[in-house]
């Protein structure tokens, strides 16, 4: 076995953890993975590289991954389980660990109709709490489903997401309460912008002494424009974008907005550096993952720890 | 009950225009509460391939039939006195009723006219909702009488996801989010605690079992 997950260290020696998403190209060159991995090294800890996102076809998480990996940075190998049945999941689980990489996210994944094979099979054999508990198991009891025995379990990093903003408001932090129980060591959340309501729920997790068994990373997408702002505020369910932000979008130009939109996201940032139990940040500039390092700088977190 | 919708006239008159003498045969059960294969869909459809026939100059020989259940030998069997005398029969049953019917008349032609969609309920008057997906596992117990699998878009024994908003789904705004109302009826019957448990995966053999499932019991038996 090679190497070890970066994100573990990192979270264990108690630093504040940036972490990035990469979404793979919709075709077979490698070397637009090998591009965004070199943008995001030394600015981040640890990369997510999602898995058909929005059931749209790409490149591989589990190969894009490996690139990754060869240029020097730690993977988050994210798996959805709408895409493979139990046989296909715990075969890929094995294969990223022979691989070297050391951190998994288990997420169910947008539904197929979203994506541009509305007419797929979604498969979801299990859901991502199951899937939470399966990579657990393969690791520390070396068993898959069924009990059969593995002659060498995989070593990753489980993680989780949750969305603090979505509905039932009530449920959500038991919900988050049951991924931890499952076995969920580190929790990367929606992209955050109604403060707020987000502070109310870190308190919840406080309460509940959640945050003592997980380490909870605060998510965080840029705007790029106003437009783009109410078309998330609108379209996309469980997305929470006050006004307010809409607002300060709208009442700059459009060729700054840009800017305005990383002068948000770095706020944000810092709001969540001071924020009690929040354990680091996870950026999804999605596709803008150039502007990765200039948030990063921009938010005072340049210099990652070493480990 | 099974509910079905009739398939496009366009798609009937394909299938049956090689056939002079047809025997129209509806189902009283399931595709009759739907409104898509009773007595009454079995005239509507028959006249309506009558007067196309009659408009395009084509002699077209139609008896209709409807049976109390098409998927039951002994109703089946009402169609033995005739059913040579045609030269196929067009079926309004459910995919059991087809299949049945040519079971029982090996030679017969038989088509469908209805496509069969699911295990459902009469929601009101023209609105049928899927309830059941015949899972073979039965875990309504657990979820305060919502089917997860069959209401939740994904089918999460362990919902919601990230999409549920406002008490819908995500995927489709005119549906109500499963696990919303999951949660909304185990509060307000104080039993969230039923939720604390993380379900494990599921028996999919029940439902996809080895080819078609059989349920056999010996003391139903003659």
């Amino acid at each position: 076995m090679k190497g070890e997950s970066r994100l573990k260290k990192v979270l264990q020696e108690g630093s504040f953890a940036v972490t990035a998403e990469c979404g793979p190209p919709k075709g077979a060159d490698p070397r637009v993975i090998e591009k965004k991995g070199k943008m995001l090294k030394g600015f981040v800890d640890s990369v997510n590289v999602t898995d058909n996102q929005t059931g749209v076809v790409r490149l591989s998480s589990l190969a894009a991954c490996v690139l990754l990996l060869h240029g020097g940075l730690d993977p988050i190998l994210q798996m959805v389980t709408r895409d493979r049945n139990r046989i296909a999941l715990q075969s890929d689980i094995l294969g990223a660990s022979a691989l070297g990489i050391r951190n998994i996210l288990c997420l169910s994944g947008d539904h197929q109709s979203f994506g541009n094979q509305p007419q797929a099979k979604g498969v979801f054999d299990i859901d991502s709490m199951q899937l939470i508990q399966l990579v657990r198991q393969m690791r520390d009891a070396g068993v898959i489903l069924g009990g059969e025995k593995l002659t060498e379990p995989p070593d990753l990093y489980v993680g989780a997401v949750e969305n603090p903003f979505a509905d039932p408001l009530s449920y959500r932090v038991l919900r988050l309460e049951k991924k931890v129980a499952a076995g969920a060591e580190f929790i990367q959340t929606q992209c955050i912008y109604n403060l707020v309501r987000f502070k109310e729920w870190m308190e919840q997790v406080r309460d509940r002494g959640i945050h003592e068994k997980i380490s909870i990373l605060g998510g965080i997408t840029p705007l790029k424009s106003a437009r783009m702002a109410a078309y998330m505020s609108d379209q996309v369910a469980g997305m929470d974008i006050p006004d307010e932000i809409i607002k300060r979008m709208k009442s700059v130009p459009t060729d700054k907005q840009r800017a305005e939109g990383i002068r948000i996201a770095v706020e944000t940032i810092q709001a969540l550096k001071g924020m009690k139990s929040v354990r680091g940040v996870h950026i999804m500039a999605i596709e803008w993952e150039e502007v990765v390092p200039q948030l990063v700088e921009a938010a005072g977190l340049t210099s990652r720890p070493e480990v | 009950m099974i509910t079905a919708e009739r398939k496009p006239l366009s798609e009937i008159k394909e299938m049956i225009a090689p056939y002079r003498k047809i025997l129209v045969v509806g189902c009283g059960t399931c595709v009759a509460e739907c409104a898509a294969g009773g007595e009454k869909e079995v005239g509507l459809l028959a006249s309506a391939l009558r007067m196309d026939a009659q408009r395009a100059g084509r002699d077209l020989d139609i008896k209709e039939v409807t049976l109390d259940r098409q998927c039951v030998y002994e109703f089946i069997d009402q169609l033995t006195e005739f059913i040579e005398q045609y030269d196929a029969v067009l079926s309004l049953g459910c995919g059991a009723g087809v299949q049945a019917v040519a079971e029982v008349f090996p030679k017969a032609i038989v088509v469908p006219a209805l496509n069969t969609t699911f295990v459902g309920e009469t929601k009101e008057a023209g609105l049928w909702v899927e309830k059941c997906r015949g899972c073979g596992d039965c875990k309504l117990g657990f979820f305060a009488a919502v089917c997860p699998i069959t209401s939740c878009a994904k089918g999460l024994f362990n919902g919601p996801c990230g999409g549920s908003q406002d008490g819908r789904c995500e995927v489709d705004s005119d549906t109500p989010c499963a696990w919303q109302l999951i949660i909304t009826r185990l509060e307000e019957s104080g039993r969230l605690d039923c939720l604390k448990k993380v379900h494990p995966a599921a028996d999919w053999s029940k439902q996809q079992g080895r080819g078609p499932r059989r349920i056999t019991r010996d003391d139903q038996r003659i």
